[in-house]
């Protein structure tokens, strides 16, 4: 659940011999798979045009055949949250995908009196009007003297292009495919729960009945046999796209003009940066506001960005990881 | 539904969603689109990708409003007094498409002198009888023009004409019959083609909406003028030979007791800007239920045949030339009414129904009054009806006042729940809150219950209309498990045993079931029949037995046969034409060769109005059918819906009949004039015209009509559904029911699944600050919500979302928002909202008022077991209305004091 | 570097292995460490990790029996479904993408339809209660075909009107009033047909359904 801002002052700026930070053209060819591998693919999630359905939650869990929320498909143990119409919560092991719904209300400086009417006390006033384009044109609101926004986004695994938790994994059980995506293995995975701790996200999560940990493979199997992910595949108004990853990012990109040439000011993309601190994203995100408002890390880097200089600087550090890695291969074997 | 089919002649959807990317401007109206049909609205998003405006209108901001450009919160149960003012913004500034309007529609028809106005009465139209709380239509109709009366048998048909003004052929829905076709007028009217004689519908129209001014608009329904002006400017903006906007609704607004006219309201102001029968323009009807179209163009409800044939009614129709009387010589595609009869009747009976026995026509059943859902569960109550069908359907959740429908079901002998799950309309003899209240006890009830499972969408094949006309076969993937089967399994063979134990009967009231044609084809071990037969019998049959490919070619002499004439050419060339899967081409394209829509795999109705009278486009921009007088045909991207050689200089000759009575220039065919209906001289029991009357519980007085509310509401009394008084301090706030995404209706669809019932766990509704505020009103803790006739608990909603409606002189109207998914089965339980509701009706369709009632809300918990019969109770004095105590089973009211000793 | 090893126990060859050359390459491949520092992938992070479990990856969309082509039970937009079939049961049923409605895309429900069918709590045995009873009962589902028969016919017999209205306003109405049926909008054109056919001829009028509602 860390996340490390990038203006630490430990930041040192740009490795070229970092292969665990900065920008990496070709995140798969560096995971050592063939040249003609497929390219890099990933989700583009558009919340300007998310309505909130779902739908991504549950075609993600049918496919994925994941536990309701406390795994026992009895009964939701979460109840109704308060939390808009979230009651998912945030991501986890059993939900890869996860959408925020967000309630924005504020007051409004009339630019011109209400309607005239004897008696009415202006601040007391709940009367609507017309929509202003205060928050944007691309949010629906009411009222004269308050304004409400809804904004919602479905959040998923970003498989950075530097992954903490396939960084910090000491059993090989993440993995980079040949897609470019980010995978737990589940024949492989010990339970250690490093990697929980490595996702400057919190995406990654311990299943408790089963010990192992899960996240969003991006549908690893569905691209296999050339299919979308199911989320995307569901998804009624393309919030969510799947493709070429810079396929999606020039999309991203033009939708963003698109939507400040409309006067949306507040829109941006996040991760989309591959100057950022996990070198960018395999699963990006248009906003229309703050990340911070949608529950996301401002400013994310990878927790394992440091490691190569630590290595240099100490040798026996370096020694004793081994040793750790090798305790966790013989500590690994699970009963089935 | 009345309110499209009084209009345009059709009861359906004008369009089809994938044709709102080609809008201009979308106004969704009595819909939450984006939560209900989050898979239609994409061609909302497309649309507005594309650069149109899209408008929500709807008490409440939700999902839909959060990506509209312009959400208007108006106050609930307010939209006709909304769209009033639309059409008189229209009608006063001269943005009418004056030729379309002209040459498609009833504008220039001139009304008889006898007619009043609600201007003139109070709000009320002339016919009015207060004692039977009906309308006698004749003073509606047209003057008529004399010369031209098609009728062959006036005099019978003059004697129909009267009988249609009866009370009881009232309250048995005639309007609703009208679903696809005009109700029956009795002549041509006189035209003034420049609109302005006085008594024109075209100036009827502008007095009627004159009082509808913004200002009016903005004090009924709680809105700033500046935000009319806003949708009226967008929406006549684009509104024009270059550009279309389209309307959208659902159960918004079918479920008041004034839902037909918000849709006729809608319908007159969209003919009016000229958006029907062209890309991009119509009105989007959304069905709520995977074949809700379906199971009205072949019907399962009292007052309809297939196809839209009204049942046979006692008093007008005991033989065959009776019930075709009306349509005798009349213009338009009912004028074969006898046609599709006939093939009906040929299709039921085969070769028993011959000329000289009346087709059988006797041995259909006659109605004689309301026989609908909710009168039924009135008669249960009263012990009259000894077994009930439940097929598929959770009435004691998903209907208005639920404690009234489980005393219906308390007093059946027998009752039969077909479904995937075990709902709570198959458990309320053990498991109903009224168990508790000690109201009900299973040791009491006698009704015996069998619960059959049912197949699943997948475990059948079959069709689906959904809801833009279009059936879409499915295949059966797996065989049903255990004792699991279809309907069509089970009604097959109920009818094969019923055949079977009367097979020796001479009763002549046996014969019917005896002679019906009932040998369909049967598969494999569980011996299923075979749906395609089925769907080819619906398609019927020609004198070479051969599949009809078209109604045009049925015969009224029993060479031809056909179930559901509206579907015919479904099995066209012998092909199931709605199992097509040919995608289309681009997106938004018309998919002529994916499933097969009605009529005559038309995707758009109407469509000849997409092109002028003369048969040219409008614009190049929106141009979609029209004429090409080369080849001497009508074309474009749809089948037309007129004569494909048809010209549009086509006059009808003296003396023809049906279609051939309709000019080249008449795009709605179903209609006896061929014209789209402003005004209705006939076929909506409550008026001609839209009118705002305020819903039957409203806490705010009617700002436009000394009259109330509808006077036609139709009301079933009993100390099990009381009225909650208008304007009442102790029913102070509106309630307005709805769905959620994440869930199905009553919620056996979807409260049983994991991955739906987590995504909303809890029964809960939605309230404004400001009524948390004046309440205690905790989010998150639970709240009590009371009606006259229970109350029910809740977790409580804060939320910005819901805003309260300051009127003129400071009445603050508060709303709470209620979605009705649950009860007390399933993964995701709570208290039934529609428990809360009471049964008041739309006398057009027998929809209930459900959008729309009041209560009253306190922080906590309700009261349990017989406390909470008191707590209501207590409030039904307040209020001052009857008790709703009742006795054993609901069966008898009790008189107030002793209701302690009765129920145990 | 980093050095990363699998879950795997060292010294388990794989059974397709063998003992020939070939076979011990093919298990020295399988060793992660080995393919780690032999291979492109020194960090170990991408192909030289891959596990069996991976390389087994198979979508069940690609090993279906067959596929169905269905419509959604849901709400009215009739969104095209593809059902995948393996051994008679149901794998997945996801949108269809050559429809020009939906264009392949569900809603929560629509992509819910396979826990909808497969659901556990779906009732599939013939469930009954005698009149006054307080338990369910089991019932053979021929027999209850044969006493819902009877009921029919006896309340049909019960409710019957061969006329009805005040004298001075009598009619032949050959009805039954004693029988009415409520069926839900998610029924097939094929089964409301049925239904009307079999209740009217029958002589039921009370015949119902959701699109009232």
């Amino acid at each position: 659940m860390t996340s490390i801002s990038s203006a630490s002052p430990a930041f040192t700026g740009k490795d070229p011999h970092n292969r665990l930070f900065g920008p990496l053209p070709d995140v798969t060819a560096e995971a050592g798979y063939d040249e003609d591998h497929p390219a890099r693919v990933g989700f583009f999630t558009d919340t300007s045009v998310c309505i909130g359905c779902k739908a991504c939650e549950v075609a993600c869990k049918e496919w994925n055949t994941l536990p309701m929320d406390d795994s026992h498909g009895t009964r939701d143990v979460i109840g109704l949250s308060g939390m808009s119409y979230d009651n998912t919560g945030q991501l986890g092991a059993n939900s890869w995908r996860h959408v925020a719904f967000i309630e924005q209300v504020r007051t409004v400086d009339l630019p011109m009196p209400t309607v005239g009417r004897p008696g009415d006390d202006p601040r007391g006033s709940v009367l609507n009007a017309e929509a202003l384009t205060e928050f944007d044109p691309q949010t629906g609101q009411s009222g004269t003297d308050k304004q409400v926004r809804w904004l919602m986004s479905s959040d998923v695994c970003k498989h950075c292009t530097h992954a903490g938790c396939l960084d910090v994994c000491p059993t090989g059980a993440l993995f980079r495919s040949e897609f470019g995506t980010v995978v737990v293995q589940g024949d492989i995975c010990n339970g250690c729960g490093y990697c929980v701790s490595a996702c400057p996200y919190g995406v990654i999560n311990r299943r408790e009945d089963d010990g192992r940990v899960f996240k969003c493979t991006m549908c690893y199997d569905r691209l296999t046999d050339g299919l979308m992910p199911a989320c995307a595949t569901a998804c009624p108004t393309q919030s969510i796209q799947f493709g070429d990853l810079d396929e999606l990012q020039a999309r991203a990109d033009a939708r963003l003009a698109t939507l400040k040439e409309q006067g949306v000011e507040t829109a941006r993309l996040y991760g989309r940066d591959e100057d950022d601190g996990v070198g960018g994203n395999g699963a990006f995100f248009l906003l229309l506001d703050e990340p911070e408002v949608y529950g996301l890390p401002p400013d994310p880097v990878v927790t394992t960005r440091d490691l190569p200089a630590m290595w240099k600087a100490a040798g026996k550090a370096a020694l004793m990881i081994v040793g750790v890695a090798a305790t966790a291969v013989f500590g690994s074997r699970r009963p089935r | 539904m009345p309110g499209l089919g009084a209009s345009f002649g059709r009861g359906g959807a004008t369009n089809f969603l994938e044709d709102l990317a080609n809008s201009d401007c979308i106004v969704i109206e009595g819909s939450n689109m984006a939560e209900c049909h989050p898979v239609g609205f994409q061609w909302v998003m497309e649309a507005k990708a594309r650069g149109a405006k899209v408008v929500h209108i709807d008490p409440r901001f939700t999902r839909t409003s959060a990506v509209a450009d312009l959400h208007v919160p108006l106050r609930v149960g307010t939209d006709i007094a909304f769209l009033g003012g639309l059409i008189r913004y229209v009608l006063d500034n001269d943005l009418y498409f004056r030729e379309y309007v002209v040459a498609y529609t009833n504008a220039a028809a001139i009304v008889g002198e006898e007619f009043v106005d609600t201007e003139d009465l109070g709000g009320l139209f002339s016919g009015f009888d207060p004692e039977t709380r009906t309308y006698d239509e004749a003073s509606w109709s047209y003057e008529p023009s004399g010369q031209d009366s098609r009728t062959d048998d006036p005099g019978e048909a003059a004697e129909q004409e009267r009988s249609e003004q009866h009370p009881d052929v009232k309250h048995s829905d005639r309007a609703q019959a009208a679903g696809s076709g005009g109700p029956p007028i009795p002549s041509k009217p006189h035209r003034d083609e420049t609109l302005e004689h006085p008594r024109t519908v075209f100036q009827i129209l502008k007095r009627h909406f004159a009082r509808y001014t913004p200002e009016m608009v903005a004090e009924v329904c709680g809105i700033e003028p500046e935000v009319f002006e806003q949708v009226a400017r967008w929406v006549t903006e684009n509104s024009n030979r270059d550009r279309t906007t389209a309307w959208v609704y659902s159960v918004g607004w079918t479920q008041h007791s004034v839902g037909a006219q918000y849709i006729r309201t809608a319908s007159i102001l969209q003919t009016l800007l000229g958006n029907i029968g062209r890309p991009g323009g119509g009105i989007m009807a959304l069905r709520g239920h995977a074949s809700i179209q379906g199971s009205t163009d072949v019907p399962t409800l009292f007052n309809l045949l297939p196809g839209y044939l009204p049942m046979p009614h006692a008093m007008q129709h005991q033989t065959l030339d009776e019930y075709c009387a009306d349509a005798a010589g009349k213009g338009g595609f009912w004028g074969n009414k006898r046609a599709y009869t006939v093939s009906l009747l040929k299709a039921w009976f085969g070769d028993a129904a011959q000329p000289e026995n009346d087709f059988r026509f006797d041995w259909i059943p006659k109605i004689n009054g309301d026989h609908s859902s909710y009168r039924t569960i009135a008669d249960m109550i009263e012990g009259k009806v000894h077994g009930y069908f439940l097929v598929g359907e959770n009435p004691t959740v998903g209907h208005p006042n639920g404690r009234m429908n489980r005393f219906g079901l308390a007093n059946l002998d027998w009752l039969v729940v077909r479904d995937l799950q075990m709902i709570e309309s198959a458990t309320f003899w053990n498991e109903s809150p009224e168990i508790e209240t000690g109201e009900l006890a299973p040791e009491t009830i006698g009704t015996e219950v069998f619960f059959l499972p049912a197949a699943s969408h997948v475990e059948k094949e079959g069709t689906f209309t959904q809801t833009q006309r279009l059936l879409q076969w499915r295949q059966k993937a797996v065989e049903p498990p255990g004792d699991a089967r279809s309907d069509l399994w089970f009604y097959f063979h109920l009818g094969r045993i019923l055949r079977s134990r009367l097979a020796d009967s001479t009763d002549p009231r046996d014969q019917a079931l005896l002679h019906m044609t009932w040998d369909y084809p049967v598969h494999g071990e569980t011996r299923d029949p075979d749906a395609e037969a089925v769907l080819r019998e619906i398609n019927g049959t020609g004198p070479d037995g051969r599949a009809l490919s078209t109604y045009v070619d049925m015969a009224d002499d029993g060479s031809t046969s056909g179930g559901c004439w509206i579907y015919t050419g479904v099995f066209a060339d012998e092909v199931n034409q709605a199992a097509r899967r040919t995608p289309a081409r681009e997106p938004g394209a018309v998919a002529s060769e994916w499933g097969w829509a009605w009529p005559l795999n038309r995707r758009m109705l109407y469509n000849r109005a997409s092109a002028d009278p003369e048969g040219r486009p409008w614009s190049e921009r929106k141009k979609y059918v029209y004429w090409d007088s080369a080849a001497g045909e009508w074309t474009g991207a749809d089948v037309p819906d007129v004569e494909r050689t048809k010209r549009p200089d086509y006059v009808p000759p003296e003396g023809a009949s049906a279609q051939d009575a309709l000019a080249g220039t008449d795009p709605f065919v179903m209609q006896g004039d061929g014209k789209a209906w402003l005004y209705a001289p006939a076929g909506l029991v409550d008026g001609p015209l839209p009118t705002h009357y305020e819903p039957v519980e409203s806490v705010v007085e009617n700002a436009l009509y000394a009259q109330q509310a509808s006077p036609t509401v139709e009301r079933i009394e009993g100390p099990w559904n009381r009225e909650n008084p208008s304007m009442s301090e102790v029913f102070p706030f509106q309630v307005t029911t709805y769905r959620l995404t994440e869930h199905h209706t009553a919620g056996g669809m979807s409260r049983t699944l994991p991955y739906l019932a987590e995504l909303q766990p809890e029964f809960f509704v939605e309230v404004s600050p400001e009524l948390a505020a004046l309440r205690g009103l905790t989010h998150g803790d639970y709240a009590t919500l009371v009606s006259t006739r229970t109350a029910i608990e809740a977790k409580v909603l804060v939320t910005e979302r819901v805003r309260p409606i300051r009127l003129r002189g400071g009445q603050v109207v508060h709303q709470i928002g209620m979605p009705y998914h649950w009860a007390y089965s399933g993964l995701s339980t709570g208290d039934s909202a529609n428990d809360l509701l009471g049964i008041a009706l739309d006398a057009n369709t027998h929809i209930q008022e459900d959008k729309v009632s009041t209560a009253d809300i306190v922080p906590g918990r309700r009261p349990r077991g017989p406390e909470l019969l008191e707590f209501v109770e207590s409030y039904r004095r307040r209020a001052g209305v009857g008790s709703g105590r009742v006795g054993v089973n609901g069966r008898a009211p009790v008189a107030e004091g002793d209701g302690d000793d009765q129920v145990t | 570097m980093i050095c990363r090893s699998e879950g795997r126990a060292f010294g388990q060859p794989d059974p397709a292995g063998g003992g020939s050359i070939d076979g011990v390459k093919t298990w020295l491949d399988a060793w992660p460490v080995f393919r780690q520092l032999t291979g492109p992938d020194p960090l170990g992070r991408g192909r030289a990790a891959r596990s069996r479990g991976t390389e087994a990856v198979v979508s069940r969309t690609a090993t279906a029996d067959r596929v169905a082509a269905s419509v959604c039970p849901y709400c009215a937009v009739g969104c095209a479904q593809k059902v995948y079939v393996e051994n008679e049961r149901i794998t997945q049923i996801e949108g269809d993408p050559d429809s020009p409605i939906s264009r392949g895309r569900l809603c929560p429900k629509g992509s819910a339809s396979k826990q909808l069918v497969t659901s556990p709590t779906r009732v599939t045995k013939v469930r009954y209660r005698r009149p006054y009873g307080t338990e369910w009962e089991d019932l053979d589902l021929d027999t209850a075909m044969e006493m819902i028969a009877d009921r029919v016919l006896e309340a049909r017999r019960k409710g019957w009107q061969e006329v009805d209205g005040p004298p001075e306003n009598r009619h032949r109405v050959n009805r039954t009033m004693g029988v009415a049926s409520l069926g839900g909008a998610t029924l097939d054109n094929e089964e409301n047909y049925l239904m009307k056919k079999l209740y009217s001829a029958l002589g039921a009028i009370q015949i119902e359904n959701q699109a009232r509602i």
